[in-house]
């Protein structure tokens, strides 16, 4: 199994947290349905502009609900320490990383299976499909892995509501750009060949994010 | 990877050097403690005791300095070190909305403890929190709290225990619970660092007093040749008091 298992272990752990209060999969939905809503009311969108505003709409919503997120699974990493608990298992800072990633991943990918549905069906844009699915996957773990590292310096601050998304949201900007454009040429129809372009383009940020995220992370995590 | 020449001393550190901006909180620090062997530290706030237990669990970098634990060089090889070492601070360090059985097996599944259950089930019953294994942490007192997180520190059985205040705000019975959890750490040979702020517990609990002041060292004691009323002039001279 290898740092498999603890790792596993970290992210079974945060799943059943969020199982025992909602914090964070009810804040990343409602948030989201906000913002869509809100876009919806907002801009007048036609067949024309449909394919070009639309998914931006759509990863605007889910990058800022996820900053909501990414900042609840770390702040009750802070609660009585717990993070401290954490830290003090025979596991390298990296796996702790991993783990925490992979548990977020999850719940921004939970959180998709309800944003996606909703916002085909508000704004009439055919994205349930299967290239969708890779777009969503790999969009997420780039969120996921930066989100998890900023998250994890924001919440030692004390303005740690305003520092995630400062720190975050412009670094996690071509991640976002690669779904965006990933997503228009999936709502056009677009070949597979034109959609895995921009799959690759987010496919090397994660790979970034990941080996930034297990690199850095022991210098975020200790004092 | 084990330090050579470390021999069998549990903890072998030699001048720690740890501030934090311009304050120096560990300067130029030197400790050695024996298998078996149960330290008390005292001092006053401000002294480096709990930076000292934070450095030796690996949750605090030094700036200088050498430090192993059981044979660990903490630099090189901290997941080793913290295998071998149990921690209790001054929070809980439990997931609040997690029960305590919960808790205890993350951190059975973290140390990869293979017999899991069991151990939680004796560790649970030790310390007299059996009947509260599937209470959420949040609704434990907190005394109830620090027999939990006492338990978890136990539950891989380590060689080192770093304790930081275990006694404080506990009631009788459970202090009863932590005095005879040391005997038994002592009995199998491990060994204990604990800061306190209560002497007469140090000389019961403890074979070896240490005081700290200024981030070192200033007294080095075995308990039998410590009386009681020089060592309070000690700590009341330290800490400021009248």
């Amino acid at each position: 199994m290898g740092a498999l298992g603890p790792l596993l272990t970290i992210a079974r752990k945060d799943f059943l947290l969020e199982l025992r209060n909602r914090d964070i999969l009810v804040s990343l939905v409602v948030f989201a349905m906000l913002v869509l809503i809100i876009f919806n009311f907002a801009i007048e969108l036609t067949a024309v502009n449909l394919d070009a505003l639309g998914p931006g709409i759509l990863w605007v919503a889910i990058a800022f609900a996820g900053v909501i997120g990414l900042n609840r699974t770390f702040v009750l990493e802070k609660d009585h320490d717990a993070l401290d608990g954490l830290m003090l298992a025979p596991v390298s800072r990296d796996t702790i990383f991993l783990g925490k990633a992979l548990g977020s991943m999850g719940f921004i990918l939970l959180s998709e299976l309800v944003i996606f549905p909703v916002f085909a069906a508000l704004f009439g844009v055919d994205i349930l499909r299967l290239e969708t699915l890779a777009v969503a996957l790999l969009a997420s773990l780039g969120l996921a892995a930066a989100g998890t590292v900023f998250g994890a310096m924001a919440v030692s601050t004390r303005s740690r509501e305003i520092m995630l998304p400062v720190l975050f949201l412009p670094v996690i900007s071509p991640v976002l750009i690669g779904a965006v454009e990933a997503t228009a040429r999936v709502a056009s129809g677009a070949s597979w060949s034109a959609v895995s372009q921009w799959l690759q383009i987010i496919a090397v940020f994660d790979l970034v994010f990941v080996v930034a995220g297990v690199l850095l992370f022991q210098y975020v995590l200790e004092d | 990877m084990t330090v050579p020449g470390s021999g069998q001393a549990v903890v072998s550190a030699a001048g720690l050097q740890k501030s934090f901006g311009r304050v120096h909180v560990l300067n130029d620090l030197d400790l050695e403690i024996q298998p078996g062997e149960s330290v008390g530290m005292l001092g006053p706030n401000g002294a480096g005791k709990t930076t000292l237990l934070r450095v030796l669990a690996t949750l605090s970098k030094l700036d200088s300095g050498s430090v192993a634990v059981n044979g660990h060089d903490l630099i090189r090889a901290p997941e080793e070190a913290r295998r071998t070492t149990g921690v209790v601070m001054h929070a809980p360090m439990l997931y609040q909305d997690l029960t305590a059985r919960e808790n205890l097996e993350f951190h059975a599944g973290m140390y990869r403890i293979a017999d899991g259950a069991r151990r939680i089930r004796d560790a649970a019953g030790v310390l007299g929190v059996a009947d509260r294994l599937d209470d959420r942490v949040r609704n434990l007192s907190h005394g109830l709290q620090k027999r939990v997180a006492l338990a978890r520190a136990l539950l891989h059985r380590p060689r080192l225990l770093l304790l930081d205040e275990p006694d404080a705000g506990l009631d009788q019975s459970s202090l009863a619970v932590l005095v005879s959890v040391l005997a038994a750490q002592r009995a199998d040979g491990g060994s204990t660092l604990l800061v306190t702020h209560n002497l007469e517990r140090s000389i019961e609990m403890c074979d070896r007093i240490l005081m700290l002041a200024g981030g070192r060292v200033v007294a080095d004691a075995r308990t039998v040749d410590v009386d009681l009323p020089g060592l309070r002039a000690s700590y009341t001279r330290l800490t400021g008091g009248a």
